[in-house]
């Protein structure tokens, strides 16, 4: 494969090399559109400026930077709200919450927090609160999207999380969810074991994260099961940093290995430390590697298959680096989820209905 | 070189192919298309503007393409991108030129940051610069396009660029866009401007596109300080009223107005609160496009 400017430069990011990048001369105008439409210019930038080399860049390209660490600023303060004022809602019903995914990085400041840029505010509560949750979260102005009777069914019968809520002044939108893996495709989930490591919140009692390794399955999970791949290189690069962050330190390989055992996530692991590994360069030990192949238990497709998938979609979607076949990839990927989400019978029916309604031009989740 | 040196052979050339490089105010385009009516307007539209080098650094990649498939022969689209990314859903391709004015409007006010850009007219005579933010309705463009016919320099007629550096208004002096009715008011009013394709039936009504003249584009400055901020309301049939405004309403009017308030934050605040200090405010009511501009020039020169 061609080497891909952005990937480049997110590899020697990893490698602790980017003080060595010549500022006057380096193709920042290309850097910037890759990114832009990986929506990684933030985590770009940031990278930059704790490299201490954003100074040295000429004045045109640096202002996009500055101004994209002004949006990352913005939107963890806008992040950082939604949870305080969501907090004060589910906490005076005695609901606990997990938050999941750009939320948690936010609020608990790790590295994937880095410039990352998302719409949608995800938490989590016990099944058993989802009623309550729901309904004092539309008293409070979150209300239920339009979605037809459809859809509504299709999520509360075989997904993780409920149609999603829009706020109705903010126009923020928030997934309540349940659990992490839709029932219908891993119909015991012990979700309750990710609440028994939870890390609580300082000085906000009922407010958790996921534990860092939870969190990293969790990631896992979400980039090689939910098959949305547009920006599936930025969810790769929060997987990187965590791998690094929580894991290299503490060299917990072992402990990740076992997590991802215990809770049947075996395989999103793999393919996690796979991934990062060849498209980041994310120093994961080879045995380690072998180990979680070994341990992956059922596969769907073959190897070389998912490569020649992953390893395209993985790249930017710009007309200067996209590779051939890259929308089919992605649109393959995205069948595949479904495939591995749904056994046939119920799967055949929803896609049908689904092509239909994208033939027909309306607007379809 | 400017747009208007290049013969239209050259210009489709560019537009068709690696893409037409130029300058409005202070951002730089690489604008691709090859629909005919965006060449037809740009041609028209953005004469006074200069040309880039292949070496220059572009902010804004932008291609204006007709929508492959089916759709082409049925009911042909046009679709809005900058790096690949489609802001609007597609519109109908006879408002080529309106969805390239609006994709770059988006372009600018969802990245450029440097600014506190606020939804506003800005014109400009003699070094004092007034600011009209307008809601829709409040007849800002048409104001704005009659008094750039009166001695006036257009700065801008969609969006006021406050920067955050310097606490000075940036000129980007853009096509004015008139709706409706102001189009033949202000074709009434004036014989003197360039006007593009009408374009009918947008979510804003019909739209026609005037150029802003070589002055506003070219002559310097490109940055001032800005003296008065005020609020239009045409209402038809009423008195005119000029009412002073406190520094509070005035501020949270501003803010009203503002694109990216949000991602400025505490420091849009300040900027808010600097700017509205240092200009004179009034709401400004009107019934007709003569008591606009006699109004413009009463709290303009009414003063030491």
């Amino acid at each position: 494969m061609k080497p891909v400017l952005l990937i480049e430069f997110l590899r020697s990011c990893g490698a602790g090399e980017l003080t060595k990048t010549e500022a006057q001369r380096y193709p920042w105008e290309l850097l910037i559109r890759q990114s832009r439409r990986a929506n990684l210019i933030s985590r770009v930038a940031l990278f930059l400026q704790e490299a201490g080399i954003l100074d040295d860049i000429p004045a045109q390209p640096r202002q996009h930077f500055l101004n994209a660490l002004r949006i990352a600023k913005a939107n963890a303060r806008a992040t950082n709200w939604e949870v305080r004022d969501l907090y004060r809602i589910l906490r005076g019903q005695n609901i606990d919450f997990i938050l999941l995914k750009g939320s948690a990085y936010i609020w608990s400041e790790n590295s994937a927090s880095k410039g990352r840029l998302f719409s949608d505010v995800d938490i989590m509560v016990r099944e058993s609160s989802l009623e309550d949750a729901e309904r004092v979260l539309v008293h409070s102005g979150w209300m239920g999207s339009t979605l037809n009777g459809y859809d509504q069914r299709y999520y509360r019968q075989w997904m993780h999380e409920i149609p999603p809520l829009q706020h109705l002044k903010r126009q923020t939108t928030l997934d309540l969810h349940h659990s992490i893996i839709p029932p219908v495709s891993y119909p015991d989930f012990p979700a309750e074991k990710l609440w028994q490591q939870a890390i609580p919140a300082e000085d906000m009692p009922g407010l958790f994260m996921l534990s860092h390794i939870d969190m990293i399955l969790h990631s896992a999970v979400h980039l090689f099961h939910e098959g949305e791949f547009d920006q599936g290189l930025r969810d790769l690069s929060d997987l990187d940093l965590m791998i690094r962050e929580y894991i290299l330190d503490g060299d917990l390989w072992e402990g990740l290995l076992l997590r991802a055992a215990e809770l049947g996530l075996e395989l999103p692991l793999y393919y996690a430390l796979n991934y990062t590994q060849r498209v980041l360069a994310t120093p994961v030990p080879e045995q380690i590697l072998q180990k979680a192949a070994r341990q992956r238990g059922r596969r769907h497709l073959p190897d070389g298959l998912l490569d020649l998938l992953f390893l395209a979609a993985f790249v930017p979607d710009h007309e200067t680096c996209r590779v051939r076949g890259g929308k089919v990839a992605r649109f393959l990927l995205f069948i595949r989820s479904h495939w591995i989400k749904m056994p046939w019978h119920l799967l055949f029916p929803h896609l049908v209905r689904k092509g239909w309604l994208r033939l027909r031009g309306e607007n379809s989740h | 070189m400017l747009i208007s040196d290049l013969d239209c052979n050259t210009l489709k050339t560019h537009l068709s192919g690696q893409g037409l490089r130029f300058r409005t105010g202070p951002f730089s385009v690489s604008l691709r298309a090859t629909i005919p009516a965006i060449a037809r307007h740009i041609a028209k539209l953005y004469p006074h503007s200069e040309t880039l080098d292949n070496d220059a650094f572009i902010d804004f990649h932008i291609t204006t393409h007709q929508v492959a498939g089916l759709r082409r022969w049925l009911k042909p689209q046009v679709v809005f991108s900058f790096d690949g990314y489609k802001p609007f859903k597609p519109l109908p391709l006879a408002q080529a030129a309106a969805a390239f004015e609006w994709g770059l409007n988006w372009c600018i006010a969802s990245s450029s940051h440097q600014y506190l850009i606020i939804h506003s007219a800005v014109v400009e005579k003699d070094g004092q610069a007034v600011i009209l933010p307008g809601s829709p309705g409040s007849g800002k463009s048409t104001l704005c396009a009659a008094l750039i016919h009166r001695g006036w320099r257009l700065f801008s007629d969609e969006m006021a660029l406050l920067s955050a550096a310097d606490g000075m208004i940036h000129s980007v002096p853009r096509p004015v866009s008139l709706k409706n009715q102001s189009i033949e008011i202000i074709k009434a009013f004036t014989q003197e401007p360039v006007w593009g394709e009408r374009i009918e039936g947008t979510t804003k009504g019909d739209i026609e596109h005037m150029c802003a003249p070589d002055s506003s584009v070219r002559q310097p400055p490109t940055a001032i300080h800005a003296k008065y901020l005020v609020f239009p309301h045409y209402q038809s049939g009423c008195l005119t009223e000029i009412t002073p405004l406190s520094k509070g309403r005035a501020s949270m009017n501003l803010i009203e107005n503002a694109f990216n308030f949000n991602i400025l934050g505490h420091q849009g605040f300040e900027m808010v609160s600097d700017l509205v200090d240092s200009l004179e405010c009034y709401d400004f009511t009107y019934p007709d496009l003569k008591q606009a501009l006699d109004g413009i020039e009463q709290i303009t020169s009414a003063k030491p």
